[in-house]
C-alpha cells in the first residue's frame, strides 16, 4: 500500500496534461462517463485502469486539488429539473470595460456563466453570461434588474433563450484510445 | 418521460443528496455508505435512489467535470440555418465528435455548439471538418476570458414547484 503510494508521488508530472501514463489517461475517462453505482466504485475504477485502489483515489484528490477536476459528484441535469429558462446575454462592451463589467457580472447569484469571447464579423458581442431560471418572465425581470444594478442601459446587448437542447452532457476530452 | 414536472417526483432526501453532492464525494473505499449514513440511509438505498435519479434523467452521472482549459480545446460555435433544415443540420452538428452541448436558441443565429477535443490541433480538425459537411460558414467564438464557470448552483426547488 505504502509503496504504491509512494511510487505515485514519484510519477506525479508537473501538470496533468503532461501525464504520459495510459492509466490517468484511462481513469480520466473513466470519470468523465461517471462512476459505477456499486458498493466499491473506486474497486471498479482500479480494475479497469490499472491503477491500485489507493492511486485512484490519491489521484481524484489531487486533481481536485490542483483544480483539473473542477467539481466531483451528481452532475444535475437542470433543463430536465425544470430550469427550462435559459438565456444566453451577449454585450458589446468596449474593450476597456469589458472586463470590469465580466468580474461584476459574473459576483451576481443569478449569473451562472459568464466570459469573454472574441468578436467576430458581424458579431460585435465580447461578453457572454448566461441565466438559469425556470420562468422566462422571472428571467427577463432579472437581466432587467443586472442592467439596471450595473448601468448598462446603453450597451448594445442580446437576449438569446434556448428552445431546445439537442445534445446537453459533460465535455468528453480524453483521445480515444487505438 | 413520464411527467414533466419531475420535481414531484423527487423527495426531500433526493433533493438533499443533490445539493449536498454536486461539488465533492467522500473519497473513501464506500463512498455511498458514507453519503448514505449522512443522509440517514443504508448503502443500498442511496444507490438505489442516484440509479432513479439518472433513469429519471435528473442526474446525467455521478461523476467528475473537468476544467476543460487544462483537459483538452474548446469553442463555442453558432451557425445560422433556414428553419427547415435546423434539425436536420443540429443532427449532424451532434454527430460531429466532441460536440456536447447544441441549443437551438431564439436568434439569426439558431444553433449554438461547444465542441471539445483532446488539444487545439484535434479540434481545428472536427471545425473544418463540419464546415465543410454543412456548407455553411461557422461562427467560432473562443473564449478571452472566464470570469465564473458553475453549473453546481443552489436549486431553486419552491420555484421549480410552482412552475
Amino acid at each position: 500500500m505504502i509503496e504504491a503510494v509512494t511510487s505515485t508521488a514519484e510519477r506525479r508530472p508537473a501538470s496533468p496534461l503532461q501525464a504520459q501514463d495510459r492509466r490517468l489517461i484511462r481513469l480520466r475517462a473513466c470519470l468523465e462517463q461517471g462512476l459505477p453505482l456499486v458498493p466499491e466504485p473506486f474497486k471498479v475504477l482500479a480494475e479497469q485502469t490499472g491503477l491500485s485502489v489507493e492511486e485512484v483515489r490519491t489521484w481524484i484528490g489531487h486533481w481536485q486539488h490542483s483544480g483539473f477536476i473542477k467539481r466531483f459528484g451528481l452532475v444535475v441535469r437542470h433543463r430536465r429539473l425544470g430550469l427550462a429558462a435559459n438565456a444566453m446575454v451577449v454585450w458589446n462592451l468596449p474593450d476597456d470595460r469589458v472586463d470590469e463589467v465580466g468580474r461584476r457580472l459574473a459576483a451576481e447569484p443569478e449569473v451562472t456563466l459568464c466570459y469573454q469571447r472574441v468578436r467576430r464579423l458581424g458579431w460585435p458581442y465580447n461578453l457572454f453570461c448566461m441565466i438559469h431560471g425556470v420562468r422566462r418572465v422571472r428571467v427577463e425581470a432579472q437581466i432587467r434588474a443586472l442592467i439596471q444594478r450595473h448601468g448598462l442601459e446603453d450597451v448594445d446587448h442580446q437576449v438569446l433563450f434556448s428552445r431546445q437542447a439537442y445534445r446537453q452532457r459533460g465535455g468528453r476530452y480524453t483521445p480515444e484510445e487505438p | 418521460m413520464a411527467t414533466d414536472k419531475v420535481v414531484d417526483d423527487l423527495d426531500r432526501i433526493d433533493r438533499r443528496l443533490i445539493d449536498r453532492y454536486q461539488r465533492s464525494l467522500p473519497l473513501v473505499e464506500r463512498p455511498f455508505a458514507a453519503m448514505a449514513e449522512e443522509l440517514g440511509l443504508d448503502e443500498q438505498a442511496l444507490i438505489e435512489r442516484l440509479q432513479r435519479l439518472c433513469d429519471l434523467g435528473v442526474v446525467g452521472r455521478v461523476g467528475a467535470v473537468f476544467d476543460h482549459r487544462q483537459a483538452g480545446a474548446s469553442e463555442l460555435v453558432a451557425v445560422a440555418v433556414p428553419d427547415h433544415r435546423r434539425e436536420a443540420v443540429a443532427q449532424i452538428i451532434n454527430a460531429c465528435p466532441g460536440v456536447n452541448h447544441n441549443y437551438w436558441r431564439e436568434h439569426r443565429y439558431n444553433l449554438w455548439f461547444v465542441v471539445t477535443a483532446p488539444d487545439s490541433t484535434s479540434l481545428e480538425l472536427r471545425l473544418t471538418r463540419l464546415e465543410a459537411e454543412l456548407a455553411t460558414p461557422l461562427l467560432r467564438l473562443p473564449m478571452v476570458q472566464s470570469y465564473h464557470i458553475d453549473l453546481a448552483f443552489a436549486l431553486p426547488w419552491a420555484e421549480l414547484e410552482e412552475a
